[in-house]
């Protein structure tokens, strides 16, 4: 056998490992194993077309069959990999099988963080990562009158959303005193909290979940700390995601919250790399990154095509993400976190702005609403370290594309 | 079905029969066609479908919204005025014949 690149996992990052492999002009033998009985899907669309049943599960496939013939990509499906020897370099599979390679690519994703209360496993708990979870979800909301919420992140927030679509009363319990706190400014967090307000979902701040009480194994309600108890036919646990990185931690690879990797997503084995959800990456000031995006899983995942290759890729760009939530779209670059400034361009009332965050003068993040046009200049403006000034965001007559002309970072 | 032809970027022509009210994106992705990475899977937000529409069925396609013409400032290769994204059109039997050239590049 020649020089084979196994991956382990066929998600977003997994699938773009092969398939930039190949366009780097990678010659020999790559392998994919996936545990998910699917070809590669997106995520995404899993807490909003899919999930409202505007999009078809068929038009979630990240690339067709066709691919994998023409690129010489062997993808084996439904093949979940059991563990890793770092020493004979060979994975082992479910069925206790082998097989050596040359290079390994960990793209495992991450799997929903359970809540840690009594009741967690009755029926008609969920949480959302598989296309099966969100059909579950899907199903459920046809017929659902209450539905509990529990976290107001992203994925929290989404299928809030549908439901209220669907016409069922939306409860969002958020243990925080805002929504989306771990990620976005305070000023997004209060456009959030009015959005869904005003689409008719009630939201309770600073709620510790207690416990879930059943009735024959079937959730009936939700208990907080302070004593309070909200109805539920359908309660979604929005709490986070945890990184599958059981298999490097077994093989002695360094792990903190996901595999260590770093710009180039290297591993701290030579032989083994890692993209996506997976992941924890090393920053140039040595804290530790974990993004949870279809951007990290890409650009996670080109880089380590690139270092296969013998050649140097850094992720550098500056993070983004999106989010639909009731025709809303909310695009983020960069990070709002440790800003000391924030300037507003556009209207908050007319659900059409830019929130540009500044942290000594220096741009740091924006977050736009309805704007992608601000959204894909400020990537560049943050990929360049051009900052504009306060002045010149809040000036709509200024454009601020003329500052991608002078060049020269600020 | 509408019979839909993808120009990969090194020139081999690509004939697909769309199934009605899927997006070109997902044409030419489910098919395997070379220069395409809709890395957003089709929320205009990554501006990696551009292509350029080519041939006669090409003036039948309903004008970009505002958020894809914002997006097409954006993307890697050259913009041309036939330049779309892949993923806000969506295939109908009007369309029969169109012609879908993909970029060089899309990133
Ligand atoms: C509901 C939802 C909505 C989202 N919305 C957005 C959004 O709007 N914008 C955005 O940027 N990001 C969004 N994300 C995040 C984005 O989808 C993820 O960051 C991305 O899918 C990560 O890709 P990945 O390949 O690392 O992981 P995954 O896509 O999770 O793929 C990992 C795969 O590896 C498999 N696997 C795990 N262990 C093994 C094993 N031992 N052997 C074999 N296979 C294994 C898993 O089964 C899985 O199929 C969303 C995620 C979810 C769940
Ligand atoms: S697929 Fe991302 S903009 Fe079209």
């Amino acid at each position: 056998m020649g020089d084979a690149v196994i991956i382990v996992g066929a998600g977003q990052a997994g699938l773009t490992v092969a398939e930039a492999l190949r366009a780097d002009g990678w010659q020999d033998e790559i392998v994919i194993y996936g545990a998910e009985k699917h070809a590669p899907y997106h995520r995404p669309p899993l807490s909003k077309g899919y999930l409202l049943g505007d999009t078809p599960a068929a038009q979630l496939t990240i690339r067709g069959p066709d691919l994998f013939d023409k690129k010489r990509i062997e993808f084996c499906a439904g093949r979940p990999v059991r563990a890793i020897d770092p020493t004979s370099l060979r994975i082992e599979l479910d069925d206790g099988s082998r097989r050596a390679y040359c290079s390994l690519v960990l793209a495992t994703g991450s799997r929903p963080r359970e809540l840690a209360v009594e009741g967690a496993r009755l029926d008609r708990v969920v949480s959302l990562r598989t296309l099966e979870d969100s059909a579950t979800i899907g199903t459920q909301l046809q017929k659902a009158e209450n539905v509990v919420v529990i976290g107001g992140g992203f994925i929290g927030l989404e299928v809030a959303a549908a439901a209220r679509k669907k016409g069922c009363s939306v409860i969002v319990l958020e243990a925080m005193d805002r929504l989306l706190a771990r990620v976005a400014s305070p000023a997004i967090s209060d456009f959030f909290a009015r959005l869904h307000s005003d689409h008719g979902a009630r939201i309770i701040f600073n709620a510790k979940v207690s416990r879930l009480v059943g009735e024959a194994g079937v959730v009936r309600t939700v208990e907080t700390a302070d004593g309070q108890s909200f109805p539920a036919d359908l309660v979604v646990v929005g709490v986070g995601a945890v990184a599958n990185d059981e298999l490097a931690r077994h093989a002695g690879l360094a792990c903190d919250r996901g595999v260590v990797v770093d710009d180039c997503s290297r591993s701290s084995d030579p032989s083994i790399f890692a993209a996506g959800d997976c992941t924890a990456r090393r920053l140039a000031d040595g804290a530790l990154s974990r993004l949870e995006s279809v951007q990290n899983a890409v650009e996670q995942a080109k880089s380590a095509a690139a270092a296969l290759t013998g050649r140097e890729r850094p992720f550098r760009a500056a993070p983004w993400f999106w989010s639909d939530q009731h025709g809303v779209k909310l695009q983020m670059a960069g990070s709002s976190a440790n800003a000391d400034q924030a300037a507003l361009r556009g209207s908050l009332a007319d659900k059409n702005f830019s929130l540009f965050y500044l942290r000594s003068g220096k741009l740091i993040g924006v977050d736009t609403i309805n704007r992608p046009g601000d959204h894909m200049l400020a990537r560049k403006l943050l990929d360049h370290g051009l900052s504009p000034t306060i002045e010149e965001v809040s000036d709509e007559h200024f454009d601020l594309k003329s500052l991608l002309a002078t060049g020269v970072p600020a | 079905m509408t019979k839909i032809t993808f120009i990969e970027p090194q020139g081999a022509k690509v004939e697909i029969d769309v199934i009605n009210g899927w997006t070109l994106m997902q044409a030419a992705t489910s098919h395997g066609v070379e220069g395409i990475e809709a890395e957003c899977g089709g929320s205009c937000a990554c501006a990696t479908c551009h292509c350029y529409v080519e041939g006669e069925q090409a003036t039948r396609l309903p004008a970009p919204s505002n958020d894809e013409l914002e997006m097409l400032d954006n993307v890697a290769a050259e913009r041309l005025p036939n330049s779309r994204l892949g993923c806000q059109i969506r295939v109908t039997p009007y369309l029969e014949g169109l012609v879908v050239r993909m970029p060089e590049a899309q990133s």
